[in-house]
């Protein structure tokens, strides 16, 4: 098993996104709010002719608003269904090798990672919490009819 | 017709090439369920074609084939190799003969009565060997203009590549204008700007079609349908500048066909049962397009009989597709998709026309195949909705760039209908019961507050903004307030994230020229958040409360407007529908005014008001049964009973007389004056039979007549100098006929026995004797 990981934190945390869906890190700038979207939907931004849906991790976890208005944040560029997305993290760390096939996590979690919850993967840097990259999008069911 | 053939030809070539290789895995194997289908699909859609384009040997052949292929799908039958045989032999002779179509040849003689019998259970021997191969070495093929068949897929690598292009340039033109450039440098730029711009306009018109061109064959299809099973149906089409790409176009093409032609065989009734129903005798069905986000959104509506759940869930049950348990748990909308299912179908009979309970599943299929959905919905007596749901793709186009609160937004130009500002003397807004009425040069339309919508904080006061007056697509226009007008952008739209979409406001996203991301509205979608009713949701509530209402009433008068501003009405029964057309469209040809509607130039009445600042006329589009001409008005007021007493014009003219509509004065149109005048040589009497009606009994003239002219007759007066081939009397009037004219005696009394004349209102027997009559005739 030598999935690669990306070590990203969120809200204080250290979680593992599968690396091979990671398109690339990029440093965002501008920032366009969508109206009546829902909360976790940060806006929209650009990357090389290309339409970002920007996503905030920390509303999709449930752990409150990433402060968006003090310019560059860190992101994660992923594509799902065709469409490209932008995670905001807290910070990017580094690509690490998985040294087990996840496994559920018996401890118990907020809501919301458990919700995202791939289960976890031991590593060189311990284990860690790999995310489900496409219900961190989806974000919070309610929020999503709300909308 | 002939780009219909064209299509027609390619499709079933291309679906031949396809079915090459199952056919023979079929031989092979003749109990293998999914190339039974695939062969079972070709020849459904070619006998569902050619029942359109009039091929009756082909249609007969596919018929047979499909037949029974049927039995075999219903395991009626199992096919053994001499059904194997016969089916091939009978689409090879379809090949051959879509072979000749194609080369413009007639068929080859023969008779393919032989191919059909060895079909029949236990015939002997294969079918007699196909007559000689045509199609080769004809030289005719080349004289057609020289096209290849691309596949879609690589259109769109070429059209996203196109697209790229187009943002990359602007990027490009964006760091040229921060920094200082030598002019070389900005000639060569903008010739590269000119051909990518040049580029993209042929490709994307590659890719996108109005969709009246999916339309434009439908009333025809619809005619000659309800002539053939004896129904009488008016087509509303609606939408029809609604723009969809062009493999979208030929991709609904086949399920919107057989939903129609479904709607008029088994959805409306046959005028006698709607007399029965309370209902009009013409059914209504209305067929419109609208774009709604990233979707085009396709509405067959019908008034007939609906669909009973009830019954297609007995079907399902005894065909053992459901089960007991299964069953009692659906839901009324789940029972009615039940006619999704394969092999249902609630018809009693099987006719040419549909029925089979194919069908639908292939409409259903084909549509999900383009990531489409179909709904239906249905009230059991009152008619039926069909909903195509298509998806738009990746297009690009020009939009106006408006902001609220800084941020921009885009809004499609094909949208707009104009832009006002506020503080111009021309517009005041009000509140009414706490929605906005903006009331534009005296036209009072609904106003929606875009930062309301948004919820955000405008960022100027009511009086400095600007509105925007949108028209949706197929919907009725509203006023849009935004805070600042920008620029027109030609914008490359991208479908946004699903999370974005469902807000319901936004077709999508796209770059503007300095690289910021822009949300796209979709004009249908800020509508209907911002609360403002479209037209096309009203009318089609409409349709069904008008069917129930207007019970027996054989004297619908159309209650319009006229150019000039007249009040006039014109019987229901001569208006086939309703146009709309450019002004350039009328003009001044061969002595008098005519329209171009589509392929056909019609001679236009009622335009002599027509005032050339308009852009647009409205035209209804009038049939007499074998002759159409165009009358132009100004806006339809509704469709009314004609109660009062007509009060006759004193000379023959446009309008036959006065009478009391609504309450109020309206002049009523003499069609059949209309059709006489204008038409003028185009009609040649002789081909018509001739039917005299006694001018002064306004029964006669007001009921009878339309029936009379719809049967196909020249009605004429006493003092007309024609020879008549039919006269109608009725019994308290007696005439004397002339021995060539026979004679149909009306009766008022229902329970006369005489034997010899007909009850005024058995319309039955009236049409049975008219059509008597005019086989006589002829």
């Amino acid at each position: 098993m030598n999935e690669l990981l990306l070590i990203v934190t969120v809200g204080g945390s250290r979680v593992a996104l599968p690396a091979a869906a990671v398109e690339s890190v990029v440093e965002l700038d501008t920032l366009i709010p969508v109206p009546r979207a829902p909360a976790h939907v940060a806006g929209l931004s650009a990357l090389r002719s290309r339409v970002l849906t920007v996503i905030d991790c920390m509303q999709s976890l449930e752990l409150g608003a990433t402060d968006c208005t003090n310019g560059i944040r860190e992101a994660a560029v992923v594509e799902v269904d065709g469409h490209h997305y932008a995670l905001i993290v807290d910070v990017v760390e580094d690509v690490v090798e998985a040294l087990s096939d996840p496994s559920a996590v018996r401890a118990a979690m907020g809501a919301g990672w458990e919700r995202v919850s791939k289960g976890m993967v031991e590593t060189e840097e311990g284990p860690l919490l790999l995310i489900d990259i496409e219900k961190l999008i989806a974000g919070t069911a309610t929020e999503a009819r709300a909308a | 017709m002939d780009d219909l053939i064209a299509d027609f030809v390619a499709e079933c070539r291309e679906m031949l090439e396809a079915l090459g290789g199952e056919i023979v895995a079929w031989e092979a194997q003749p109990d293998d369920r999914a190339r039974l289908d695939s062969i079972f699909r070709f020849v459904h859609t070619v006998k569902g074609n050619c029942g359109f384009f009039d091929f009756p040997r082909l249609e007969a052949l596919s018929h047979a084939a499909e037949d029974a292929l049927a039995d075999v799908r219903a395991s009626r039958r199992t096919p053994d190799a001499a059904l194997v045989s016969a089916v091939l032999a009978i689409i090879d002779r379809i090949g051959e003969m879509i072979g000749c179509i194609e080369a413009g040849e007639d068929f080859p003689a023969g008779d393919d009565s032989s191919l059909i019998a060895a079909l029949a259970p236990g015939a002997e021997g294969a079918a007699a060997p196909v007559a000689a191969a045509i199609a080769e070495g004809k030289g005719g093929a080349a004289s057609a203009p020289r096209t290849i068949r691309l596949s879609v897929e690589l259109l769109d690598r070429v059209m996203s590549g196109v697209s790229d292009m187009v943002l990359a340039r602007n990027e490009l033109a964006r760091r040229l204008r921060e920094t200082p450039t030598d002019v070389t440098v900005d000639g060569a730029f903008e010739r590269l700007s000119g051909i990518i711009a040049e580029m993209r306009d042929a490709i994307t018109r590659t890719r996108m079609q109005r969709i009246e061109n999916l339309f434009v064959a439908l009333p025809r299809m619809v005619r000659d349908l309800s002539a053939e099973l004896g129904k009488q149906v008016l087509v509303d089409i609606d939408g029809g500048d609604v723009e969809l790409d062009r493999e979208m176009i030929e991709m609904i093409r086949d399920p919107l066909t057989h939903i129609i032609r479904n709607a008029v065989d088994h959805g409306i009734e046959t005028p006698a049962d709607r007399i029965k129903g309370g209902k009009r005798e013409i059914g209504l069905l209305c067929v419109s397009a609208r774009q709604s986000g990233n979707q085009i959104l396709i509405d067959i509506v019908d008034d007939g009989r609906g669909i009973d759940g009830k019954k297609l869930v007995e079907k399902a049950i005894s065909s053992g597709a459901l089960g007991k348990a299964e069953a009692s748990a659906l839901s009324p909308r789940e029972q009615l998709a039940l006619i999704f299912e394969a092999g249902l179908s609630t018809a009693k009979e099987v006719t040419a026309i549909s029925g089979r309970g194919v069908g639908m599943d292939v409409v259903r299929s084909n549509v999900e195949r383009i990531g489409g959905i179909v709904e239906v919905d249905s009230k059991l007596g009152e008619g039926t909705r069909m909903t195509l749901r298509v998806p738009l793709t990746l297009t690009i186009i020009p939009a106006l760039t408006v902001s609220i609160a800084n941020q921009h937004f885009a809004i499609p130009r094909s949208a707009i209908e104009e832009i006002v500002r506020v503080n111009g003397g021309s517009v005041t807004l009000d509140r009414i019961g706490g929605a906005g009425v903006a009331t534009i040069r005296g036209r009072r339309v609904p106003e929606v507050s875009l930062a309301e919508v948004l919820g955000l904080q405008s960022g100027v006061s009511d009086e400095e903004g600007s509105l925007v007056v949108l028209r949706p697509a197929g919907g009725d226009v509203y006023a849009l307030a935004v805070d600042r007008i920008h620029d027109h952008e030609e914008l490359v739209v991208k479908p946004a994230a699903p999370a974005v979409m469902a807000t319901g406001l936004y077709a999508g996203t796209t770059l503007a020229d300095d690289g910021s991301p822009i949300l796209l509205f979709d004009p249908a979608g800020v509508a209907q958040v911002g609360g403002v009713k479209l037209e096309a949701q009203e009318r089609s509530a409409r349709v069904v409360e008008v069917a129930t209402t207007t019970a027996q009433r054989d004297n619908s008068v159309l209650l319009f407007r006229g150019l000039d501003g007249g009040r006039r009405a014109l019987r229901l029964a001569v208006v086939d529908r309703i146009e709309e057309v450019d002004r350039k469209a009328v003009r001044k040809a061969a002595g008098q005014l005519r329209v171009q509607l589509g392929d056909t130039i019609l001679p236009l009445a009622g335009a002599e008001a027509l005032e050339k600042g308009e852009e647009k006329v409205r035209v209804f589009r009038l049939n007499d049964g074998s002759h159409e001409i165009g009358y132009a008005f100004r806006e339809v007021i509704d469709l009314m009973p004609m109660d009062g007493e007509l009060i006759p014009a004193d000379n023959p003219g446009a309008v036959s007389g006065v009478t009391l509509i609504g309450e109020e004065p309206a002049e009523l149109v003499d069609a059949h004056w209309l059709f006489s005048n204008h038409l003028g040589a185009a009609v040649k009497p002789a081909d018509r039979g001739v039917c005299r009606l006694p001018s002064d009994d306004p029964w006669m003239q007001n009921m009878l007549r339309p029936i009379v002219e719809a049967a196909g007759y020249v009605v004429i007066g006493e003092e007309d100098e024609l020879i008549p081939d039919l006269v109608i009397a009725s019994d308290d009037r007696p005439v004397e006929s002339s021995d060539k004219a026979k004679t149909i005696v009306l009766r008022s009394d229902p329970e006369g026995e005489d034997g010899e004349s007909i009850y005024r209102y058995d319309r039955a027997g009236l049409l049975m004797a008219l059509k008597a009559a005019s086989g006589r005739g002829k």
